[in-house]
């Protein structure tokens, strides 16, 4: 499969352009990295790639088709603040079952205790509601994967373990991931190329 | 200087009927900082750093109840000090952007925070971490992540406060916005203050900080020198330190297997022990004490 971005713009609402012309292409099994300064727009990309966020110019195309507009997104995203991403009216079982049942093995390898299932989202360090977060993404139908700092909330030891798992399934199920993170290092280590976000578009 | 002595927290949660259990989440944790210092406190997710910052807040949730005592320039930290000290004497750079409040200009809340700093103050705080002129009339929604940890460490480089407390104030920052928050935090250190720094950055840590805590599974397992993390990392005492400096990418990126022991496993002995590469039958008998081992403080019974 081919996730492309044409030529995606993104305006703000009194006018001034945060990007355009921002053009990139993944494939599945691919994993690419993405870096830029703080407040260049990043993340508001990763949510115009998983669909979260309409671009004001461009398209976001998969195999040649937009972007679905199904219950499940083919293209899932994990970022940086965990406690932004889930209902805090909701227990973390609920969280995680919300798109689909992530079985034990995928639980285990990702370090999730099954006591947690019980609490709620402000009874779990950062670290750990990352966890779920990682979890719920990885449905049997994501195809791509959109990690923005994914670990930055991580210990060093909980960092290599989710990267681990994460890389033994994309491997598996020939997923294709773009990464966007500050830490050079771990850019290094998991990507096959990166991108400086400012080689790839301008205003 | 900021004493932290046998702290312990626990909660009470209510299980399914009305069975209650208390949970353990810290257990006889000690840290000292002296003022000039940083400490930066490093470790497994979930092993209570964030917990000790709120401890040290007086803003742990009602159902907590501590054990210990905390003394800040020689006054106990009583819940009435810490009511008193919170955004004065002590300021905090929260690990959650959900403590900023949604509805108010993010300037009005950086200056309300550090309870009546200046506007040139606030101005030149973020002009510093270069946050643009017109981010001081955005609301937090308008922000990028790394935009609204610049903007809560704002608060506490203005703040003029004595004690600062940071929880990972940096994720999502960009190195050289890294380089300046951390240049200001060792100024202000250098300037008389104490600091106290959280971080999953160890590189970040070791640029700027005089010591180093390791905490695993609700404890302090040791206080190391900036300088014992190099190479393999055979100077670190403690072997979950050590595999915490070879877990990182620009080292070997490789985990340790199993998980850190939830709180109420109940270990009799060492609470690494069920993933530690040289425990041997000793290791589950006793909890390990606190021993001086090379300058620094170790919980193992074997480090040497
Ligand atoms: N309100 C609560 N009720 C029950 N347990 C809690 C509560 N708040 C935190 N905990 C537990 O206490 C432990 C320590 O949490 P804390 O937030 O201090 O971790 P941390 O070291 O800051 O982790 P991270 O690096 O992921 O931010 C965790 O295991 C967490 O699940
Ligand atoms: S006391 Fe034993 S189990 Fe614990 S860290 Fe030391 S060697 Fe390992
Ligand atoms: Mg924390």
């Amino acid at each position: 499969m081919l996730l492309e971005a044409h030529n995606i713009g993104l305006r703000h609402p009194n006018g001034h352009w945060l990007f355009r012309n921002l053009s990139i292409s993944l494939r599945s099994g691919e994993i690419v990295g993405i870096r830029g300064p703080s407040g260049c727009g990043k993340t508001s990309f990763a949510r115009i790639l998983s669909g979260y966020e309409q671009p004001s110019e461009g398209v976001v195309l998969l195999d040649n088709s937009p972007l679905p507009k199904t219950n499940y997104h083919p293209v899932q995203l994990i970022y940086q603040h965990p406690e932004k991403a889930v209902n805090h009216r909701w227990k973390m079982s609920k969280i995680l079952n919300e798109g689909w049942t992530p079985d034990d093995h995928l639980l285990t390898s990702l370090g999730i205790e099954r006591e947690w299932l019980n609490r709620w989202p402000n009874e779990l360090s950062g670290g750990e509601l990352q966890r779920f977060c990682v979890a719920r993404a990885l449905g049997p139908k994501t195809k791509f994967l959109i990690a923005d700092e994914m670990t930055t909330m991580l210990d060093a030891i909980s960092q290599a373990q989710i990267w681990q798992s994460v890389l033994d399934i994309a491997q598996k199920r020939n997923l294709g991931i773009l990464v966007v993170s500050h830490d050079d290092h771990l850019l290094k280590r998991v990507c096959s190329r990166v991108i400086e976000f400012h080689n790839i578009s301008y205003k | 200087m900021l004493e932290v002595n046998h702290l312990s927290i626990s909660f009470l949660q209510y299980e399914k009927g009305l069975k209650q259990q208390q949970l353990k989440v810290i257990k006889d944790l000690s840290v000292s900082v002296h003022s000039g210092e940083i400490l930066a406190v490093v470790g497994s997710s979930g092993s209570g750093k964030s917990l000790l910052a709120h401890a040290i807040l007086g803003i742990l949730p009602t159902n907590a109840t501590t054990e210990g005592t905390i003394y800040f320039d020689g006054v106990k930290l009583t819940p009435e000090k810490k009511e008193e000290f919170r955004g004065k004497e002590i300021s905090f750079v929260p690990q959650s952007v959900n403590f900023l409040d949604p509805l108010m200009r993010v300037g009005t809340q950086v200056r309300n925070a550090a309870r009546g700093a200046s506007t040139s103050a606030q101005r030149k705080a973020f002009e510093r971490l270069r946050l643009a002129k017109d981010v001081e009339q955005k609301f937090p929604f308008q922000l990028s992540g790394g935009m609204a940890r610049r903007v809560l460490a704002s608060t506490a480089m203005v703040s003029g406060a004595k004690l600062i407390i940071a929880d990972e104030p940096t994720p999502g920052m960009d190195p050289t916005v890294i380089k300046e928050a951390l240049k200001y935090f060792r100024e202000l250190a250098d300037s008389g203050c104490t600091v106290l720094m959280i971080t999953h950055d160890i590189g970040a840590a070791l640029e700027i900080a005089d010591k180093i805590a390791v905490f695993y599974a609700g404890t302090t397992v040791e206080s190391a020198m900036v300088n014992d993390f190099s190479g393999d990392g055979r100077l670190l005492r403690h072997p979950y330190s050590k595999a915490l400096w070879r877990a990182l990418p620009q080292n070997d990126f490789l985990p340790i297997p199993g998980s850190q022991p939830l709180p109420y496993a109940n270990l009799p002995g060492c609470l690494f022990e069920p993933r530690c590469a040289f425990a041997t039958t000793e290791c589950r008998q006793d909890e390990p004490k606190p021993r001086e081992i090379r300058n620094g403080i170790v919980r193992c019974i074997h480090a040497t």
